[in-house]
């Protein structure tokens, strides 16, 4: 893989890249956006209830749980 | 008409082409799809531990794959290796370069990394024979500083630097496999996808890219945020991108759609977004801000359900365990939080 050496590319060189760089992106095929939000809806959906940070989490089950300290009587 | 100014309007009309494609699939927003989703219910989370160590302004920090030891750089000069349970310093590694800005955890465990201005990457072996933490190799070519690291393997690694590439390294014989040029302004930060396939970079050109790791190529282009991108994560499901800027807000842009479907923004948060990551589910968005806070948001609803206040400056780094089960923020306070 050549590597390129970004600090002799000359302004034009830069120019030519950007072009280059968006005819290939035009190409690109496209979801429809209804279909990606299902998808993300549903793995959320799929694995919230597992979501710690969502759900929160009893005290003994928590592993950084304050460790048993002192009582005061 | 100069070749430059041809140029220009080649890349004009490029550019509204794009636009035009991305419009025709547009047919619904996140949020029209997410409306029969109850907005999940407010986000109280509790600082559960406290690191203290650093004598300085913490700039970074990383969780190891185990979701208990996690590593963090401050520009008092050193690396930590922290385990976030018992709070115990497993190893506190001192830097050649204190002006560091980021870190890494190997998915082994066996090696982290950092940089900073010293426009290197450094790989420590927390492993080694004598249980001596060195140096193993210093990656240097880039010609600005290191914005962010990441590993793929213990044989690899990406970085992000201010002289706007991102460069894939040999850590065995500290050379260049790949270079990738594009960002027409400093690489601010990375993330690997998933399956290892693919990295995104932020910059301060204000886009975001996803780059093909192996073929060396740029996939797709996100432009959106009127400010430099500063944090930039993967959706947990690896189909699409979360990032954040100096413009105030975050945003999920997915991959398929090649477009942003959601912003996080509320007019009361008015500074730059610092860090962000997705809690396991991807439900919730943690986003570290310049106003010393971090805001908790529902992913689908963009609304704000909760706050971490705790710590005294700026949060410059946040991180969720792989497992889920915790978040850590670092800051300019020199501590770092453990929240859940």
């Amino acid at each position: 893989m050549p590597v390129i050496n970004v600090e002799d590319l000359t302004d034009k060189d830069k120019a030519l890249m950007e072009v280059n760089q968006l005819k290939t992106e035009v190409k690109l095929e496209r979801w429809l956006t209804s279909k990606c939000c299902e998808e993300i809806k549903e793995y959320i959906q799929a694995r919230v209830e597992e979501d710690t940070l969502v759900k929160g989490i009893s005290e003994e089950k928590n592993p950084f749980k304050e460790k048993g300290g002192c009582v005061i009587c | 008409m100069g070749e430059m100014e041809q140029l220009r309007k080649e890349a004009e009309s490029l550019k509204d082409q794009i636009n035009a494609a991305r419009k025709a699939v547009q047919d619904t927003t996140l949020q029209e799809a997410a409306a029969g989703v109850a907005v999940v219910g407010r986000v109280q989370m509790k600082t559960r531990k406290t690191l203290r160590g650093h004598l300085a302004k913490i700039y970074a920090m990383h969780w190891a794959t185990d979701s208990k030891l996690c590593v963090s750089a401050s520009q008092d000069g050193k690396l930590i290796v922290w385990d976030s349970v018992t709070t115990n310093k497993v190893n506190a590694i001192p830097l050649k370069s204190s002006w560091v800005m980021t870190c890494a955890y190997a998915p082994s465990g066996n090696l982290v990394a950092c940089g900073g201005l010293d426009n290197m990457c450094s790989i420590y072996n927390l492993k080694g024979k004598d249980g001596n933490v060195k140096v193993m190799r210093e990656l240097a070519a880039h010609t600005g500083y290191l914005s962010c690291c990441r590993f793929i393997s213990d044989t690899e690694i990406i970085t992000s630097s201010g002289d706007c590439t991102c460069i894939l390294w040999d850590i065995e014989t500290g050379t260049q496999k790949t270079v990738y040029a594009g960002h027409q302004g400093d690489c601010m930060s990375l993330a690997v996808s998933p399956d290892f396939n693919f990295f995104i970079s932020g910059a301060c050109d204000f886009t975001s890219k996803l780059w093909d790791i192996r073929e060396g190529t740029c996939r797709q282009t996100f432009p959106g945020h009127e400010s430099d991108v500063n944090a930039i994560g993967f959706f947990p499901n690896g189909n699409a991108v979360i990032t954040g800027s100096d413009d105030t807000t975050c945003k999920l842009f997915d991959l398929r759609a090649d477009q942003e479907l959601i912003t996080y923004q509320d007019s009361s948060v008015m500074c730059g977004v610092t860090s962000l990551a997705p809690s396991l589910s991807g439900r919730l968005i943690l986003a570290g801000y310049d106003d010393f806070n971090v805001n908790i948001w529902d992913a689908l609803k963009a609304e704000r359900v909760g706050v971490l206040a705790g710590h005294d400056n700026r949060v410059s780094c946040i991180g969720v365990s792989a497992d889920g089960m915790a978040c850590c923020t670092g800051s300019w306070d020199s501590f770092l939080k453990i929240w859940n």
